[in-house]
């Protein structure tokens, strides 16, 4: 029975039940994903949500790309902070092969990946915001997103699509005037975010739209297998950067915000601490920041530079066999996770030794989160839907694959 | 740690395991797995991070359903995978993680393995009548004849169908 016809035998068996189609192009959906809401009044009594609208296949693709190749995909993935889950499966894939990446491709995969949490906090933030009407914090965090998405292009060259990474390091170094942007980007963003506390944190209004709603226990929220900001807001401190440290995040000194309800509001707190914080991460980052590779040295990963390549017979070879037999990969399967703005984004990958993955599977954090969405919101008020969709931070990018 | 707990409670039930790169495997039966379910939970496997498959279309049982389990106590991670063949039902999950539904639902889409006891088997990232099962490896990469419009070619597979 296809949703259409769902919708119709219930709005006939029960006339005084409305039938409200939210999506797939709905302002508050952020991305194309569709809710069927049951309303009797304005109370939710059903709400089935219905996804796959920008499945595009990514794992199905990867089965016929080189692991390089699959690096342009994962941009796709959460689109709103790409570098991460570049960093994330090129960490899945020198787990697999065993390496270790030079301390300074380290220390700006770390740079970048807490640049991009706060691009990606202040989306959920400000458009949670915008969706439940307040609309003037909105416009001063989109000023900041912009400031760090300048500071994305001048690293990577791309805003959005980032493709920063490379299996063993980076695709660059970043230029001089980096560290002067980044460093004004920290002032002016620390800003802006006392700024937005001042328009929501002890705003009345905003309290009566997110305290309490969306509430969820701390072992609900872990048997739906919430990951991230919002089970950190139910009161679990489980955060991977301090739990499982990867990339040298042991060595950075930073705090693990937790609420206690795990409601909008706590959710919304949790993300703009979490923001301070990667600044605090940021602003250690720059300090240590020595000069140095930011690529492995090793002829079976890398490819060597042009300049070599010309001129070199050796480089030439390494050249051509990296291109077009790819990496000798290990025969075996491993699962990485790395703690992503919206929870653990993990990559599963299996290698029978071959040019391309046997398999990859992305496990996106906001997949388990969205599939609580009917629990959450039934016996609430539509309008609140609303605010729960928004505190979720569904990507669909990330949720469909 | 938890493995040797396995072994010790339920003797037999893994039938393979390996250890690569830090990461622990257990192989068991899919009689075993609702056994196995219940020790994991209880020793403090709460978070059911992933469900998934993979696909070896010349054994026997042709597909591995993957789980990978964390333990927020004690940060350890356990992947625990079941052998089924084509057609074979595995037991759902559902009953003890309520994160399991749309896994299971999404695995069951993909891959057309189906899930003893779910409540709402219907596919999740694919529509209602989608011709069959898109990451098993006999479908192909362009979608087949069903998505080819006359004339197209498969680009990534050399022009094949297969």
């Amino acid at each position: 029975m296809t949703m259409e016809s769902i919708a119709m035998t219930r709005q006939m068996l029960d006339g005084d039940k409305m039938i409200v189609n939210m999506g797939p192009s709905h302002p508050t959906t952020h991305g194309t994903l569709r809710i069927v809401l049951e309303l009797e009044g304005e109370t939710i009594t059903k709400a089935t949500p219905e996804m796959g609208y920008l499945h595009r296949g990514v794992e199905k693709l990867a089965e016929s790309l080189s692991y390089q190749q699959f690096i342009p995909l994962t941009d796709r993935l959460n689109y709103c902070s790409a570098i991460m889950n570049n960093v994330g499966y090129a960490m899945a894939v020198e787990k697999l092969l065993g390496i270790e990446i030079p301390e300074r491709a380290r220390a700006l995969r770390v740079l970048l990946s807490e640049l991009s949490r706060v691009a990606d906090h202040i989306v959920c933030v400000g458009v949670n915001a915008v969706d439940i009407g307040a609309f003037t914090a909105f416009l001063y965090l989109f000023k900041q997103r912009e400031s760090a998405y300048d500071l994305f292009e001048l690293a990577a060259g791309q805003r959005l699509h980032t493709s920063f990474t490379r299996i063993g390091g980076l695709y660059r170094d970043v230029p001089e005037s980096f560290v002067p942007k980044t460093e004004q980007f920290l002032v002016e963003c620390s800003a802006a975010i006392d700024e937005l506390e001042r328009l929501l944190t002890h705003n009345p209004i905003w309290h009566d739209r997110t305290k309490g709603i969306g509430a969820i226990s701390a072992e609900d929220a872990v048997n739906w297998g919430w990951t991230g900001p919002s089970l950190r807001a139910a009161g679990v401190p489980q955060d991977l950067r301090k739990a499982q440290p990867y990339m040298g995040y042991e060595t950075y000194d930073f705090d693990i915000p937790i609420g206690t309800t795990g409601d909008v509001f706590d959710r919304y707190i949790v993300r703009v601490e979490e923001m301070r914080q990667s600044l605090r991460i940021i602003r250690q980052v720059l300090d240590r920041l020595e000069p140095g590779p930011v690529m492995i040295d090793d002829p079976k990963v890398a490819l060597p530079p042009k300049e070599k390549v010309y001129t070199r017979m050796e480089s030439l070879i390494h050249h051509f066999k990296l291109v077009m037999h790819g990496m000798e990969m290990p025969v075996g399967e491993v699962y990485s996770a790395t703690e992503a703005a919206n929870g653990e984004l993990g990559f599963y990958i299996v290698s029978d030794g071959g040019k391309n993955p046997y398999r990859i599977r992305v496990r996106p954090p906001c997949l388990p989160i969205f599939s609580s969405f009917e629990s959450q919101v039934k016996g609430g008020l539509i309008a609140d839907a609303v605010a729960v969709l928004g505190a979720m931070n569904i990507i669909a990018g990330e949720l469909d694959r | 740690m938890v493995i040797e707990h396995i072994d010790a409670q339920i003797p037999g039930a893994i039938t393979d395991r390996h250890a690569f790169r830090g990461d622990q495997t257990i192989v068991i039966a899919r009689e075993n797995l609702l056994a196995v379910v219940d020790l994991l939970y209880r020793e403090g496997f709460q978070l059911l991070v992933d469900i998934t498959a993979v696909d070896w279309p010349e054994r026997a049982d042709r597909f591995d359903v993957v789980y990978h389990w964390l333990n927020l106590a004690s940060q350890e991670r356990l992947r625990v995978k079941v052998p089924v063949a084509d057609g074979v039902a595995v037991p759902t999950l559902t009953g003890t993680y309520k994160t399991a539904d749309w896994f299971e639902r999404e695995v069951f889409d993909l891959f057309g393995i189906r899930f003893e006891g779910h409540p709402d088997l219907r596919r999740l990232l694919t529509w209602e009548d989608f011709p069959g099962h898109a990451l098993r490896k006999d479908f192909p990469l362009d979608g087949g004849d069903a998505f080819c419009m006359e004339g197209c070619t498969a680009p990534y597979n050399n022009g094949s169908r297969g």
